[in-house]
């Protein structure tokens, strides 16, 4: 890409085998699944994976109350990162800080927490809360990291479903290249574990995932997938010019080298394989990169028949019938974690460029023929000794495809 | 109600609306948005706690009744009487 080359110097997130790279790392690398079951709101217990960070470490508890889930996990990440960037706010121009929130729906879960308040004094609406609006409005979780942080610069919710985690981080650099911002906070994250709806929504499409055991329930790749596993979660980057990181002395955990977004405009919910594999083709060539240069494919798949097929046949179509990259998959660990999972992912794979081993994919028993691509790196984690470039899928309703290509710093 | 129990059920709806304080040292005749942090939101809270709870409802013009813990107390004791 021409210009200014963008890198990541911090990382904050919360999932639920971890509230911190070192420790979501290692529960990758141990196969230790974070899946569990919940109950929503009218609804029979549901896999899903669920994150207990500490929102108090950042945040009063009135803000707690006054704020959302979703700003809840996006102040813990942004203020996660920001101290892993080793950037101290009180040094900065705060109206050169830029805020970009992935996020797959926002507002749910406040509604439905209303209609179930307003329930109790038989639908009178004289009892909904005052807090609606604010709490609702698109741009409300980037906002609350701006409110708690002191932050001055643009913000936004990059609403983009379930590639969200590559829009923010895609929006955030952006915004690097162009000038507007010094430093970008940005990423996804997702509360979509609290409304019931996105739960109920995907039962009727059939496409909501059960298994006795809620910890084998998310299984991309494999014959006996039974579709999605929500989760809750969030992973926020700083991003910086690499001239300024490089200036200040940053530690960078990698370089973003390529990008690209595109739609499908073929269907409201099924991908559209073509178009995905035009997306990662974008992303590798506006990287300066040939398919060959990519050492590791880290998969959208969510476990999904239709999904993980055609994400499969979009591969094909990029690396060839016998793709040479490692390929992996991290919601067979946590669940889909909505607007974070791209996000989340990347981060789940920036350690190979130090620890050199590919996590794995679990619960991958009995491979689906038609997923059979000879990279997988199953149960196990596998060595990739100097691998230099990681490619990173995001796909998401309404046809939007994002894909990320970071290197080795 | 008592207006002990009045003072008690408002430093409840108080408590829940700022967690983060302490109300031991309330000064009951101080405004309550200077001592506590309370903006024109946690008084909308205040507000709709109490329709919740005890059916009172507060008309607009007569907020700044309820701007110390004294005046709220005098201002409420009626209502508390009648519920």
């Amino acid at each position: 890409m021409a210009g200014d080359t963008i890198v990541m110097t911090g990382v904050g997130l919360t999932s639920p085998i971890g509230d911190d790279l070192a420790t979501y790392r290692k529960n990758l690398l141990a196969g230790v699944s974070g899946v569990t079951w919940i109950e929503p709101r009218y609804m029979d217990r549901v896999p899903a994976g669920v994150c207990n960070f500490e929102a108090t470490r950042y945040q009063k508890r009135k803000e707690v109350r006054r704020g959302t889930r979703a700003g809840s996990i996006s102040i813990y990440c942004a203020r996660e990162a920001f101290a892993d960037a080793g950037l101290e706010m009180a040094t900065l121009d705060r109206s050169r800080v830029g805020v970009f929130v992935g996020t797959t729906e926002h507002g749910n879960v406040e509604t439905e927490c209303e209609i179930a308040n307003i329930k109790e004094f038989d639908y009178d609406t004289r009892y909904w809360t005052h807090h609606h609006n604010p709490r609702t409005v698109s741009n409300s979780p980037a906002g609350e990291v701006c409110l708690n942080m002191g932050i001055h610069g643009p913000h936004l919710c990059v609403g983009s479903a379930c590639a969200a985690g590559n829009a923010g981080v895609i929006y955030g650099m952006q915004q690097l290249i162009l000038g507007d911002v010094d430093v970008a906070i940005c990423g996804g994250v997702s509360e979509s574990i609290h409304t019931f709806g996105v739960f109920a929504g995907f039962r009727a499409q059939t496409a909501l995932a059960m298994h006795e055991d809620p910890t084998k329930a998310c299984r991309p790749f494999d014959q006996d997938r039974t579709g999605i596993v929500v989760s809750e979660g969030g992973c926020l980057y700083v991003l910086e010019r690499r001239r300024d990181a490089e200036a200040r002395g940053a530690k960078i955990y990698a370089e973003v080298a390529g990008y690209a977004l595109n739609t499908d405009a073929t269907d409201f919910v099924l991908p559209n394989a073509e178009r995905q594999a035009e997306c990662m083709t974008l992303a590798i060539q506006r990287a300066g990169m040939t398919p060959d240069d990519i050492d590791l494919i880290s998969t959208h798949a969510t476990a999904t028949r239709e999904g993980d097929i055609r994400e499969c046949e979009a591969i094909r179509r990029v690396f060839g019938d016998e793709p040479k990259p490692l390929i992996n998959n991290t919601k067979s660990f946590i669940g889909h974690a909505m607007g974070a999972a791209g996000a989340l992912e990347l981060a789940g794979n920036l350690p190979t460029f130090v620890d050199d081993l590919v996590h794995p994919t679990i619960n991958l028993d009995h491979i689906d023929p038609a997923c059979e691509l000879p990279g997988i790196v199953s149960g196990e984690p596998c060595e990739a000794k100097g691998a230099r470039c990681i490619l990173n899928s995001s796909f998401g309703m309404l046809g939007i495809n994002a894909a990320l290509v970071v290197k080795r710093p | 109600m008592t207006q002990d129990e009045t003072r008690q059920a408002i430093l409840d709806i108080i408590a829940e609306i700022a967690p983060d304080e302490d109300l031991r040292n309330l000064d009951d005749d101080r405004l309550l948005s200077d001592q506590f942090g309370l903006d024109s939101m946690d008084f909308l809270d205040i507000v709709l706690e109490l329709r919740k709870r005890y059916q009172i409802n507060v008309p607009e013009d007569e907020y700044p009744r309820l701007q110390t813990m004294s005046s709220t107390v005098e201002y409420l004791q009626p209502h508390f009487a009648s519920a």
